[in-house]
């Protein structure tokens, strides 16, 4: 499947059946103003992976080894790469890892050097997904990033010499910002075969959302969508494919992880805050870090709340989660009443969604939460 | 049988706020009516009573024993209540008619207001005699001085006789018990004894029906007597008779002179109606008591539920409401945008406000409102005349020779300070002066001829802005005017929206429909196509404005992380959604329909 192209059903829908593990690593340097993250500045660091270590260790595995693992945050990268090293190695002898499988993690470009990147190869990473945002300075200091473009270059760099597959996370739609697709094309020039593009959100309770209270710009949503289209035109001149609504890879390089999540896909997590899809579970620990500490060492559950969906509900969640892709979704009972619906009609009409054999696909992402919300209205029926 | 030479029957009338009932407490108290430390325990007692005696007590008409200490005369006082609102002025002209006098009650520090003025007049004009009364002398920025000034001036007395009270501590309450029994004149004698008693008002009790609220003019009126209702015809029994202690309290009869309630077991609030004579079926009177009138509706308005199933819970809703509220009338009404819902007619804003409010708080209806219109009368080109209450009614221009719109008898108060803004507000309200007059260096009176459809936006508010608060309104029916009017109708991407349709002055179409187009403008959220928005006047475009289509819509990120919270994120916007009204294939809130109502505000 890694020369598949990643819109393709095929690919997409086959990850419904792997699996993954997903490690919060919450520590930052400092805090972004946009990011509403389970995040904190410093930290006892060795006391938090003694905790990750002991969580894991204490988990249930699946019928299968895992498909891929992923380590967010947060940073990672403030984590050394022996500790992080420990952590995979935990994974793999509870879960065990299949073959080939991916394994990811996040880092900030001014961590990442030969030496790092090396230490993290040999750590048992395969993925990078560097932080890079934006390739102007003055936009990375609007956005409270420590790096500057240089550095983000360099790492990219560095990052594509190392590890088999690279993504570059990238923020459009800052205010004031003129550059964006110099951003874009810098990006891929370090030919990166993955990219990942978000559209700058005000989210509750950040530093971003009071200053935007208080009078400073708020991104533009005609803007952003101009930023959008040109990213998605250079990123696939470039050769990735757009494969979910923000994410771009070339093909046989999608993230696994990723598609299990879209894919309604089972994963296990761990760390403070980390949410878990089991079971037809989802369940999420509890967000501060010396709570979940406590728990953990206290050899209790540091689950702070779950969710169980069924029937209805689980078949709407299905099809919501699906939509985010290009492949789209089989349509099922969910997909289907949304295409009968008047709603749906009008958004045939309007070109927003299609039908496609047994699928149904969102044709522009951009007003995918249109979709979301209308598949959501729907009366429930019994499944 | 009393006495009718000790009898005194009266009203307070006062402004809002200037101390009605806390004087009618004070008196209630000061006759032993009920004691002052248990008042409140009495008034919850009388519940626990109600619920017994399965009747619900309005006190609206208290009978009261008073024993003059002057003289040691005893007296029946009995209090009747008036309706505060200029929405209910007829409702006010008919408690008045009950009595032979009125305690005209102005606050000391407040002084006269429009209202107070509107019900002194017609307390004048139905040869009441009325005592002024200054209240709340026990607060610092009293100026008895002054008001007793403006008082005089609108009765014509002398300052000196203006009583002066502080109904919150009870002074001076005493020397107005003997100025009512001093002042105030007994009832008239009788005439021939041949029946007749004023329905004053009337009240849906649950378990009893209607009870109507009676002041005997001639004859008697015993439990059992076969009655008469003059204007409906109707003919009931007198079930019961009795007065209002302030407890229900049955008696054998009531004489002319008297006033109490009276029951016939009619259970539905339209075969009462306030204004009409009782009298007997087997020896009717000849002539009705003056005065009667329909309750006519003067501001009309659709009513739609947001929900279109919700239609059959409307109706239920405004059949229980109209159990209590006579004056309140509906028919149903199919609009091309908002379905099926009813077209209400209403004696005026308060009154739409009061039920719309009912309606969506105590029935838990979520409603649109169309813009409240006015009953306009069509010429036709044969001569007939038709009444239009609801824009799309209105025909075709080449069809009509005139439009006619109801006037309004306007009376404003204000200090004089604000007397050029005032008038200029009314001017912009198409107001033509009927007369101006000083009540006293500081505070003026001024009269206007308005149309009601000026004032039925909002006008309230504005008067109270311009003159900071201190400006008062009333307004009275004034007939019919020929004006020059236009429809204006509103095009949500190209097909009209009958609910947004207006009937406005020819001069001032252009600039309703504009601000109107970019009210919508603002409150039309993005959709997934561009939505023009026009005003017309027949086929010509008077204004457009474009909401632009919408072109991003969609969370950045979605992973395993976020599901559940992205989710009910959702959900919650969806619920937002479902509030929205589509019209044709534009989605619509709430505040749009809203907009269309405060248009004038700014």
């Amino acid at each position: 499947m890694r020369t598949d192209r990643p819109d393709s059903p095929a690919v997409v829908d086959a990850a419904a059946e792997l699996v993954a593990a997903y490690v919060h690593v919450p520590f930052c340097r400092r805090l972004c103003p946009y990011c509403d993250f389970a995040v904190q500045v410093g930290g006892d660091t060795d006391r938090y992976v003694t905790a990750l270590l002991a969580e894991i260790a204490s988990a249930e595995p699946f019928s299968r080894p895992l498909d891929a693992v992923f380590v967010g945050g947060g940073t990672p990268t403030s984590l050394p790469p022996r500790r992080l090293a420990e952590v995979v190695e935990q994974l793999a002898s509870r879960f065990g890892l299949a073959p080939g499988a991916e394994v990811s993690i996040e880092a900030n470009p001014e961590d990442v050097d030969a030496g790092v990147a090396a230490g993290l190869r040999t750590a048992g990473f395969n993925r990078i997904s560097l932080g890079v945002q934006s390739l102007d300075s003055s936009v990375l200091r609007s956005l409270g990033r420590s790096h500057g473009p240089e550095e983000a270059v360099a790492a990219l760099g560095v990052a594509r010499r190392i590890f088999p597959s690279v993504n570059a996370d990238l923020i459009f739609g800052t205010p004031g910002d003129a550059t964006w697709i110099e951003s874009v094309r810098g990006v891929l020039a370090s030919d990166v075969d993955h990219l990942s593009v978000y559209a700058l959100t005000v989210e509750r309770g950040t530093a971003l959302s009071r200053a935007v209270a208080a009078g400073a710009a708020a991104p533009d949503p005609d803007e952003q969508a101009d930023c959008y289209q040109a990213a998605t035109a250079a990123a696939e001149a470039a050769g990735l494919v757009r494969y979910e609504t923000s994410n771009f890879a070339r093909p046989g390089r999608a993230c696994v992880y990723n598609l299990i999540t879209w894919a309604q896909g089972e994963y296990a997590a761990f760390g403070n805050g980390a949410h878990r899809h089991r079971d037809g579970e989802r369940s999420w620990n509890i967000r501060r870090v010396d709570r979940y500490e406590e728990r953990v060492f206290a050899g209790e559950s540091p689950v702070s709340g779950r969710e169980h969906l069924t029937g209805w509900n689980r078949e709407v969640e299905r099809v919501l989660l699906g939509l985010r892709r290009a492949a789209g979704v089989p349509a099922g009972s969910a997909g289907s009443a949304l295409l009968a619906s008047p709603a749906g009609e009008r958004l045939v009409a309007a070109g927003v969604i299609a039908a496609d054999g047994d699928r149904v696909r969102v044709t522009r992402p951009l007003l995918g939460d249109e979709v979301a919300r209308e598949l959501l209205a729907l009366e429930p029926i019994e499944c | 049988m009393t006495d009718t030479s000790r009898i005194r029957n009266f009203s307070i009338i006062a402004h809002i706020d200037h101390g009605k009932s806390t004087l009618a407490d004070r008196i209630l108290e000061r006759t032993g009516a009920i004691a002052a430390r248990d008042m409140r325990e009495q008034v919850l007692d009388s519940m626990d009573l109600e619920r017994e005696r399965g009747i619900t007590i309005k006190a609206q008409a208290v009978r009261l024993h008073y024993t003059s200490p002057r003289t040691g005369e005893e007296y029946i006082l009995n209090l009747i209540d008036t309706p505060g609102h200029v929405d209910f002025s007829y409702e006010v002209s008919r408690s008045l008619a009950a009595c032979e006098g009125a305690i005209l009650l102005v606050d000391a520090a407040q002084g006269v207001e429009a209202q107070t003025l509107a019900n002194a007049y017609l307390a004048i004009e139905g040869g009441l005699e009325v005592i002024p009364v200054l209240n709340k002398l026990d607060l610092p920025a009293a100026d008895p001085e002054r008001v007793a000034l403006e008082v005089a001036a609108v009765l014509g007395g002398n300052p000196g006789e203006v009583l002066r009270v502080s109904a919150k501590t009870g002074e001076g309450v005493d020397a107005l018990l003997e100025a009512i029994v001093d002042r105030l004149p007994p009832p008239a004698p009788a005439g021939d004894g041949t029946l007749r008693a004023l329905v004053f008002d009337s009240y849906y009790d649950i378990y009893r029906g209607v009870v109507c609220y009676v002041r005997v003019t001639d004859g008697v009126v015993a439990t059992g007597d076969p009655l008469r209702f003059m204007a409906t015809g109707e003919d009931l029994p007198a079930e019961e008779v009795g007065v209002l202690t302030p407890k229900a309290v049955p008696v054998a009869s009531l004489s002319a002179g008297e006033v109490g309630y009276l029951i016939t077991g009619v259970k539905e609030v339209e075969r009462i109606k306030v204004g009409d004579t009782v009298t007997r079926r087997d020896r009717p009177a000849k002539q009705m008591l003056p005065g009667y009138r329909e309750p006519k509706p003067m501001v009309f308005s659709g009513l739609f539920p947001t929900d279109g199933d919700e239609f059959e819970r409307l109706r239920e809703a405004l059949e229980r409401l109209r159990l209590n509220d006579a004056a309140l009338v509906y028919e149903p009404e199919t609009s091309r945008a908002l379905g099926f819902g009813f077209r209400c007619g209403f004696l005026g804003l308060l009154h739409m406000e009061i039920v719309r409010e009912r309606l969506e708080r105590e029935y838990g209806l979520e409603l649109v409102t169309t813009a409240p219109s006015v009953a306009f009368r069509v010429r036709l080109s044969g001569g007939e005349i038709r009444e239009v209450r609801s824009p799309q009614d209105l025909p075709e221009s080449i069809e009509r020779i005139e439009i006619s719109e109801p006037m309004m008898r306007v009376m404003i108060l204000t200090p004089t300070e604000y007397t050029g803004t005032v008038m200029e507000l009314l001017q912009e309200h198409r107001g033509v002066m009927s007369s101006m007059n000083y009540l006293s260096k500081e505070r003026i009176e001024l009269v206007y001829r308005v149309p009601l459809a000026e004032i039925v936006f909002g006008f309230f508010d504005q008067l109270k802005s311009r003159t900071r608060g201190y400006g008062s309104l009333d307004y009275e029916v004034d007939g019919y005017a020929v004006s020059d009017l236009v429809r204006v109708d509103i095009l949500l991407n190209e097909l009209p929206v009958d609910a947004f349709s207006a009937i406005v002055h020819k001069d001032k179409a252009y600039v309703y429909g504009r601000k109107l187009v970019d009210r919508l403008r603002e409150l039309i959220p993005r959709q997934l196509f561009d939505v023009p928005i026009q005003a017309a006047i027949g086929s010509r475009i008077i204004a457009r404005e474009t909401v632009k289509a919408k072109r991003k819509d969609v969370l950045a990120k979605c992973y395993g992380g976020d599901v559940t919270r992205k989710r009910k994120l959702l959900e919650k916007q969806k619920e937002g959604k479902r509030r929205m009204k589509m019209l044709g294939s534009v989605e619509v809130p709430q505040e749009a329909f809203i907009a269309v109502l405060r248009v004038d505000e700014d």
